[in-house]
C-alpha cells in the first residue's frame, strides 16, 4: 500500500475524480500553471487543460459565486480558497446562497460544490495565513463541513465530498500537508461524511479532536499510556453533521470527556460537543468536560514564541489529560 | 553495542500477566545468557526468569511489585550488534503483516509552508524545546466542608447497586469518590463497610495499635484468585466419613518393606491420591471445567496438591495421577512437595491441574469447606484421621468399636455437578480408601 502525505492524497483525490466524472472541474487562485501555492493541483492543468483547471482573479467572492452557479447548473466544481483567512468575501455565496439552495427550491435544485480551504497555524503564517475558521461554517445548516487529519481520511473524504450533492467545505490543515504521512490504498474508495473515527481505543477518558492537533492528542495519549492512563482518541473527521453516536458511545464507556482544538475556545466546536454530551450522557459523567483550545486573542501571532504559546501541543494536552484523569 | 528491550515471556496457558518479584541483577551489571535475571510471580508459580542474551543490564523498566502483561518490556539490555540484529529479526517475524498506517505519522523536519511564500522556516520545535515544561498541576487545598458531592455517574451507579456512598473511600482529587471507586465497592458486594485505602505500613505501631501489612505479590495473587473463584463459581459442599482403620493397618504393616523396596516413605498421601485419582477416572464430571457455558471433561487426571509454602499456598500438579500405582505416586510426591516447600517449583510442576486435593488433616482440621481452584469443577479435602467410637453392624448385631475415622469434604461447582454426581464421586473415593487391609498387595 503506497505511503503518501496529506497533500499527495488531496491531489490524487482531485485527479481521480476529474478522470472519473467530466462534470468535475477545479478553480482557484494560482491553481493552474502554478499548481496552487501548496501544489495541491500540480500537474492537473497539463492533464486536463485550462477548461477544467481555472485560474481565477484574486477575488474570493467570485470564486464562490462561479462555483455556486456552475453547481446549480449541473457541474461539480472544486474551488480552492488559497488561505482560509481570505474566505470572508465569499461567505455570502456560501452561507447566504449555497447552503440554502436545496431548502429554498424544495429540493428541485442542489449545489454539488466543494470548497477546499487550507486552514490552521503552526506554520509561521502570522495574522493572515493561520486562522482556524471552520466553526463559522460548522454552525450553518445546509453545509457539510469536513476536516480530515490523515492522508487516508483526506483522500476518501474528499472523493465523498466531490460526489455529494450538497455544498461541502473541506478544511485541510496546512501543517499536516507535508507533516503527516500514512498509507493510502490504491484505487477508488470513499469514506462516508459524518462518521468519526476512533483513532485510539482506551478506557479512562475520551479525547475528541480533529485536524493537526489530533496528532498531538495521539502523542499525548501514548505518553500517558506509559503512566498507566488509558486514553481513547476520537477523530471527528466531519464537523457537520457531528457523529454524536460515536462520541456518546465512547463517553458512556469512559465517563470523562475532553475536546481539543486549535480554534479559540469560546464558541468553538468544543462547546457544541460538550453540550451534546451534557444533554445526552449527563448520567454517565464522572468529571466536568474539559476543553483545550487556542487562547482568546484576535489572530495567530507572528512571533514564534507567541505562536507556540497559542498552539495546543502534545505537552499541554498531556497535562490536561493528567488533570482529568486525577479528578 | 546496541540496546534492546527484554520482554516478559509467555509462560503458560491462561497466564496473561505476572508480578515482578526481586531483580537479581542491577543496572550496570553484566549478565550471561541464562543467568537468573528477575523473579517473576504468576498466579501459578514463582520462577526465576533467565536472561535471554549475554550483555549488560542497562535499565529496569518494570519495578518490583509491578504487574505487567506477558510480552511487555521489563528491562533494557546492552548487547552486541549481532545479538540485537537476531533479536530484532525474531520479533519482526513475529509481527508479520502490520496493519496499514491509516492514523499517519509525523515527518520530522517537513517543510510545511506554501511554496514561494516567505515563511518557509516553520519549525517551532526549537522554540518550544527551550520553554519550561508545563508545570505539574498542584493539588487544590483540601476542602474542609463535611458535605461531599458526587458526579452524575457515581450517584447513578450507587443508587442502582445499593451502595452507601458515605462508606466509599474516594481516590479522586480531594478524596472525591470516582466512578472507579464505586465500581470497586460494587465488586466487593453491596453496602460494605468503609475500607480505607490501605497505606502500607511495615513497622509495627505503638502497643495497642493496628498493624497494616503490605501483602507479598503471592499473597495478592492468592487473594484475587480466591475472590474470582468465589464470585464466579456457585459452591456446594458434601462431607463423607471414611473408615481408615484398614488403611492405617496396611501402612503400619508394610511401611518397612515398602521403604526397602522403593526407597521412599509409604505415606497416607500416596494412598489418598491413588484413591482420588481412581474416583475421578470413574466420575469424569468431577474432573471437568465450566467454560463459556459449556462443560469440558478433561482428558487427563492431573491432580493438584495444595501445599503450604513459606510465602503462601502453592499447588504442584501430579500429571496423569490415575496411571500410577502407590509406589509410583510415592516416588513422585516426595520431590514435588520438597520443591513446593522450598519455593523452587518449575513452571511445568504447576501446569495443567484438573482437580485439587487439599490434605488439611495434617493441620489438625476435621471439617472444611475449601474454595475451588478456579477454573476446576471441584476440590476435596482429606481431614485429620481421628480414633473414634463407631457403631459397627455385624452378623452378631451392632457393636461399638474404636476405629480410625477421617472426613473427606468436597466443594463442587454446582453449575457442573449436582448432589447425585458429587455423592457418586465421594462414595467411590470412600470405597477406594476403605479397601485396604494389612496384607493388601501394594502395586
Amino acid at each position: 500500500m503506497p505511503e503518501m502525505t496529506v497533500i499527495e492524497a488531496v491531489r490524487e483525490a482531485i485527479r481521480e475524480e476529474m478522470e472519473r466524472d467530466p462534470a468535475v472541474f477545479t478553480l482557484g487562485e494560482d491553481i493552474g500553471a502554478r499548481g496552487g501555492v501548496f501544489l495541491a493541483t500540480e500537474g492537473l492543468l497539463e492533464q486536463f487543460g485550462p477548461e477544467r483547471v481555472l485560474d481565477t482573479p484574486l477575488a474570493e467572492a467570485s470564486i464562490g459565486g462561479i462555483a455556486l452557479g456552475a453547481a446549480v447548473n449541473g457541474m461539480r466544481p472544486i474551488a480552492e480558497i488559497e488561505f482560509g483567512d481570505f474566505i470572508w468575501p465569499a461567505v455570502n455565496q456560501i452561507i447566504g446562497e449555497a447552503a440554502r439552495v436545496r431548502y429554498g427550491t424544495q429540493g428541485r435544485r442542489t449545489a454539488p460544490m466543494v470548497l477546499r480551504v487550507p486552514y490552521g497555524g503552526g506554520v509561521r503564517g502570522g495574522l493572515f495565513h493561520s486562522q482556524s475558521i471552520e466553526v463559522a461554517f460548522a454552525h450553518q445548516p445546509g453545509l457539510k463541513v469536513i476536516a480530515p487529519s490523515t492522508p487516508y481520511d483526506a483522500k476518501g473524504l474528499l472523493k465523498a465530498a466531490i460526489r455529494d450533492d450538497d455544498p461541502v467545505i473541506f478544511f485541510e490543515h496546512k501543517r499536516t500537508y507535508r507533516l503527516v504521512k500514512g498509507d493510502v490504498p490504491d484505487g477508488d474508495y470513499t469514506i462516508p461524511i459524518g462518521q468519526a473515527d476512533v483513532k485510539r481505543t482506551g478506557s479512562d477518558m475520551t479525547v475528541i479532536s480533529y485536524g493537526l492537533v489530533l496528532h498531538y492528542c495521539l502523542e499525548a495519549a501514548a505518553t500517558l499510556a506509559d503512566e498507566g492512563i488509558d486514553v481513547e482518541v476520537i477523530d471527528l473527521r466531519t464537523l457537520r453533521p457531528l457523529d454524536t453516536e460515536t462520541i456518546l458511545e465512547s463517553v458512556r464507556k469512559t465517563s470523562k470527556a475532553m475536546v481539543v482544538h486549535e480554534d479559540t475556545k469560546a464558541g468553538g466546536i468544543g462547546g457544541e460537543i460538550a453540550a451534546v454530551i451534557a444533554e445526552e450522557a449527563f448520567e454517565d459523567l464522572d468529571a466536568p468536560i474539559k476543553r483545550v483550545a487556542g487562547p482568546e486573542v484576535p489572530a495567530m501571532p507572528f512571533s514564534p514564541l507567541l505562536e507556540a504559546e497559542f498552539m495546543p501541543s502534545a505537552e499541554k494536552i498531556a497535562a490536561a489529560m493528567r488533570e482529568l484523569a486525577a479528578y | 553495542m546496541a540496546t534492546i528491550g527484554i520482554e516478559l515471556p509467555h509462560v503458560g496457558e491462561s497466564v496473561t500477566e505476572a508480578v515482578i518479584g526481586k531483580w537479581l541483577k542491577q543496572p550496570g551489571e553484566s549478565v550471561e545468557k541464562f543467568d537468573a535475571l528477575v523473579e517473576v510471580v504468576t498466579d501459578k508459580v514463582s520462577m526465576e526468569f533467565p536472561a535471554p542474551h549475554t550483555g549488560i543490564l542497562k535499565s529496569i523498566v518494570a519495578e518490583e511489585g509491578e504487574t505487567v502483561p506477558m510480552g511487555a518490556v521489563i528491562a533494557q539490555m546492552d548487547v552486541d550488534d549481532a545479538t540485537a540484529k537476531a533479536a530484532e529479526a525474531a520479533s519482526e517475524s513475529e509481527a508479520e503483516a502490520t496493519a496499514p498506517n491509516r492514523v499517519g505519522t509525523l515527518i520530522q523536519g517537513a517543510n510545511v509552508g506554501p511554496t514561494g511564500g516567505t515563511f518557509r522556516d516553520t519549525a517551532l520545535e526549537d522554540q518550544i524545546a527551550k520553554r519550561a515544561p508545563v508545570a505539574a498541576v498542584a493539588p487544590a487545598p483540601q476542602q474542609s466542608s463535611g458535605e461531599r458531592s458526587y458526579s452524575p455517574v457515581v450517584s447513578r451507579l450507587a443508587a442502582v447497586n445499593g451502595i452507601d456512598l458515605s462508606t466509599v473511600t474516594g481516590t479522586g482529587r480531594n478524596g472525591r469518590v470516582t466512578k472507579q471507586d464505586v465500581q470497586t465497592a460494587i465488586d466487593a458486594g453491596p453496602s460494605t463497610s468503609s475500607t480505607p485505602a490501605a497505606t502500607p505500613v511495615t513497622q509495627p505501631g505503638p502497643v495497642g495499635e493496628d498493624l497494616v501489612i503490605d501483602p507479598s505479590p503471592i499473597r495478592r495473587m492468592i487473594a484475587s484468585h480466591m475472590v474470582r473463584s468465589v464470585s464466579e463459581i456457585p459452591h456446594a459442599w458434601s462431607t463423607v466419613e471414611v473408615d481408615m482403620t484398614g488403611l492405617v493397618a496396611c501402612r503400619t504393616a508394610q511401611r518397612q518393606t515398602f521403604r526397602e523396596r522403593h526407597g521412599v516413605d509409604l505415606t497416607f498421601l500416596a494412598f489418598t491420591i491413588y484413591a482420588v485419582a481412581g474416583a475421578l477416572r470413574d466420575n469424569p464430571l468431577v474432573n471437568s471445567t465450566w467454560e463459556d457455558g459449556k462443560i469440558r471433561l478433561k482428558g487427563r487426571v492431573n491432580l493438584g496438591l495444595a501445599v503450604a509454602a513459606p510465602d503462601g499456598l502453592v499447588v504442584p500438579v501430579i500429571q496423569d495421577a490415575d496411571r500410577e500405582g502407590i509406589a509410583g505416586l510415592a516416588k513422585k510426591i516426595a520431590p514435588l512437595v520438597e520443591r513446593a516447600r522450598s519455593g523452587s517449583l518449575a513452571l511445568a510442576d504447576v501446569q495443567g491441574g484438573t482437580f485439587t486435593l487439599n490434605n488439611t488433616g495434617t493441620l489438625g482440621s476435621v471439617l472444611g469447606g475449601a474454595i475451588i481452584n478456579h477454573p476446576q469443577a471441584a476440590i476435596v479435602t482429606t481431614e485429620a484421621i481421628v480414633k473414634r467410637p463407631v457403631v459397627l453392624s455385624g452378623p452378631q448385631g451392632d457393636s461399638i468399636a474404636i476405629r480410625s475415622m477421617m472426613n473427606i469434604c468436597l466443594s463442587f461447582d454446582h453449575r457442573v455437578i449436582d448432589g447425585a454426581e458429587a455423592s457418586a464421586f465421594m462414595q467411590a473415593f470412600k470405597r477406594n480408601l476403605e479397601v485396604w487391609t494389612s496384607d493388601s498387595e501394594l502395586n
